[in-house]
C-alpha cells in the first residue's frame, strides 16, 4: 500500500499546533525549573519518599492485576455480546473515567466505609477494611478498571470476530477460543491497557485521600506524600513530583496509543 | 470556520495570560472596589457574617474572601497573588508573610482558637478524655504534624504524656472532621470551632489540658492593596467590638 502523502497540510495549523505543545510541556518545565539539583537525590531517598514511593509501586501493581483479573473478562463481555442493556452497562462501567476522584472517594467511603452500604456488613463479620492498605488497592483499582477495559474492548472491536468463527466451526470450545484466538490477538492492546491502569493507579490521589486516608508506610502514596510537603518542604515535594513525571513518561514510551492493535 | 479554529487556542491562552496579570483592579474608582481577603479555612463561618456587615456598612464595596489553609493561602501571597488583607490561623505562617515583607503594619492577634475532641454523635470507641486518644482500640484520626494543626496536636500529646498512634494524619482540619462525620474514624482532634460549625454531626469531647496549647490568629492589612485605607478598615471590623463578638459566637477565643 502506497504511503499518503501529507501535502495538504495548510501552514497556519502548525500555530494553533505549536500552542497547544507549549501549553502542555511549559508546565513541565517550570516544575523542571524547581528542582533542588543538588539536594535531589536524599530528598527522593528519605525515609517518608521511600515509604511512599514503595507503597505506591506496591499498591499499584497489585491493582493492576485486579483489573485485569476483572477487566479482561468485563472488556470481553462488552465486546462480544449484544444486547438492550449493554449500552447502559458500559456507560456505567466507564463512570470513574469521568467522575471527579473526590467523587469516587466519597462514593467509596459510604459503600466499603464502616458505616457504609456492604462496610457495615463487613465489620460485623470482622472484616475492617478502613485505614488499611487494602482501601487504597480499592481506590486505585475502581479509578483505573475503566482504563483497561476501553482500551482493551476497542482492541477487541478492531480485531473482528473471523477467526473466533473459523476456530468454533473447527470445534474448538468457547473457552479454548478465548485462550488461544482472542487474548493472544489483542495482546498489544491489552499490554497498553494494563500500563495505563497501572499509570492511573500511580497517579491517584482524590479517591485514596477521602477514603483510605493517609499514614506513612500504610496509605500515604507517593501523590499524597506529595500534597503533604507541598507547603513544608517544596523542595521534596517537586523532587517527588519529577519522579512521577519521569515514571509517567516512561509510562507513555510503553503505551503509546497508535502502536499495537489501536 | 478556520478562523474559530485558529482562534480558539489562542484564546485560551490569552486569557490564561490576562488573569495572571489582572486583578489589579478594584482600587481608585468610587462606587465600585473589591477588598480581597485571605483567611484561614476556620474562620470561614465568621468572615462570611464580616463581610456581610463590612459590605452592608460600604456602599459598593465588595469583600471577595479567599478561603483555604494559612499555609497554601501564604505560599501563594509570597508568590505574588493579590490580596488586600491576610488572616492566619497561626503566627508561624504570617511570619512566612512579615518575612516577605509584604505587610502594611504590625500584625495584630484578634482571635485563639483551642483543641477539641470530634467524635461520632454515638461516640463508639467512649472517648472521655485527651488520654483515652491512644487507646489501641481507638481509630484516630489527626492532621500531619506538617500542618498547623497537627503541630498543636503533637505539642498536646507531649503535654499529656501520651503517645498517639493515628490510623491517618489527614492534611488538612477539614478531612480531620469529614472521616468523624463520615464515622469512618472513632476520633478526631480538631479545633473547638470546627465541632461547633460541624452542628450535629459530631459530639465534641473537651479536656481540661485544652487551654495549654493556644492557636493565635494574626491579622494584617497587605502593604500592596489597592486601596489601604479600606483594607485597614476591615482589619479594624474584626479587631472591634462587633467582630469579636462575631467571632465569640463561632467559638474563637478571645486573642
Amino acid at each position: 500500500m502506497a504511503r499518503q502523502r501529507t501535502t495538504g497540510l495548510p501552514a497556519w495549523v502548525f500555530v494553533p499546533a505549536l500552542l497547544g505543545v507549549v501549553v502542555v510541556v511549559l508546565p513541565l518545565a517550570g516544575i523542571v525549573s524547581r528542582v533542588d539539583w543538588g539536594q535531589f537525590w536524599p530528598l527522593v531517598t528519605s525515609e517518608s519518599s521511600r515509604q511512599a514511593l514503595l507503597l505506591s509501586l506496591r499498591t499499584s501493581s497489585v491493582s493492576t492485576a485486579l483489573c485485569l483479573l476483572l477487566g479482561v473478562p468485563m472488556a470481553v463481555v462488552l465486546a462480544r455480546s449484544q444486547g438492550r442493556w449493554l449500552g447502559v452497562l458500559r456507560s456505567l462501567v466507564l463512570l470513574p473515567l469521568v467522575l471527579p476522584p473526590v467523587v469516587g472517594g466519597l462514593a467509596l467511603l459510604y459503600t466499603f466505609g464502616r458505616r457504609g452500604l456492604v462496610g457495615e456488613s463487613l465489620e460485623a463479620w470482622g472484616v475492617d477494611i478502613a485505614y488499611t492498605t487494602i482501601a487504597v488497592v480499592l481506590a486505585q483499582t475502581f479509578v483505573s478498571l475503566p482504563f483497561l477495559v476501553v482500551s482493551l474492548e476497542g482492541a477487541l472491536r478492531t480485531a473482528g470476530r473471523r477467526y473466533e468463527v473459523v476456530a468454533s466451526t473447527l470445534g474448538a470450545s468457547p473457552t479454548t477460543v478465548l485462550r488461544r484466538i482472542t487474548v493472544p490477538m489483542v495482546l498489544p492492546g491489552l499490554l497498553s491497557g494494563a500500563v495505563l491502569a497501572f499509570a492511573r493507579a500511580l497517579g491517584e490521589f482524590g479517591a485514596t485521600v477521602t477514603f483510605a486516608g493517609s499514614k506513612e508506610g500504610v496509605t500515604r502514596t507517593l501523590p499524597t506524600e506529595i500534597y503533604l510537603q507541598r507547603v513544608e518542604d517544596p523542595d521534596a515535594a517537586v523532587a517527588l513530583a519529577l519522579v512521577l513525571v519521569v515514571v509517567a513518561i516512561v509510562v507513555i514510551g510503553v503505551a503509546r496509543p497508535g502502536r499495537g492493535s489501536l | 470556520m478556520y478562523r474559530t479554529l485558529l482562534a480558539l487556542p489562542i484564546a485560551v491562552l490569552l486569557s490564561a495570560g490576562l488573569a495572571a496579570c489582572g486583578g489589579d483592579d478594584g482600587g481608585g474608582d468610587d462606587g465600585d472596589q473589591t477588598v480581597t481577603v485571605y483567611a484561614a479555612a476556620s474562620l470561614t463561618k465568621a468572615f462570611e457574617q464580616l463581610k456581610d456587615d463590612f459590605e452592608a456598612d460600604h456602599e459598593g464595596v465588595t469583600v471577595d474572601l479567599e478561603l483555604g489553609g494559612s499555609s497554601d493561602l501564604v505560599t501563594q501571597l509570597v508568590e505574588g497573588a493579590d490580596g488586600d488583607v491576610f488572616a492566619s490561623a497561626d503566627e508561624a505562617n504570617m511570619t512566612k508573610l512579615t518575612d516577605a515583607d509584604l505587610q502594611a503594619d504590625d500584625p495584630q492577634l484578634f482571635a485563639s482558637n483551642t483543641l477539641e475532641i470530634a467524635v461520632p454523635p454515638d461516640n463508639p470507641a467512649g472517648v472521655q478524655s485527651f488520654e483515652d486518644l491512644a487507646g489501641p482500640d481507638v481509630d484516630l484520626v489527626v492532621c500531619a504534624p506538617e500542618v498547623p494543626c497537627g503541630a498543636a496536636t503533637q505539642s498536646m500529646a507531649e503535654l499529656v504524656g501520651v503517645t498517639l498512634d493515628p490510623v491517618s494524619e489527614a492534611d488538612s482540619v477539614t478531612d480531620v472532621i469529614g472521616q468523624v462525620v463520615a464515622g469512618q474514624a472513632d476520633a478526631g482532634v480538631v479545633y473547638r470551632t470546627d465541632v461547633i460549625a460541624a452542628g450535629d454531626d459530631v459530639t465534641g469531647v473537651e479536656f481540661p489540658q485544652a487551654q495549654e496549647v493556644v492557636n493565635r490568629y494574626p491579622i494584617v492589612a497587605l502593604d500592596d492593596a489597592a486601596d489601604p485605607e479600606l483594607a485597614q478598615e476591615f482589619v479594624d471590623l474584626v479587631l472591634s467590638e462587633e467582630g469579636q463578638q462575631v467571632l465569640a459566637d463561632a467559638g474563637f477565643g478571645a486573642p
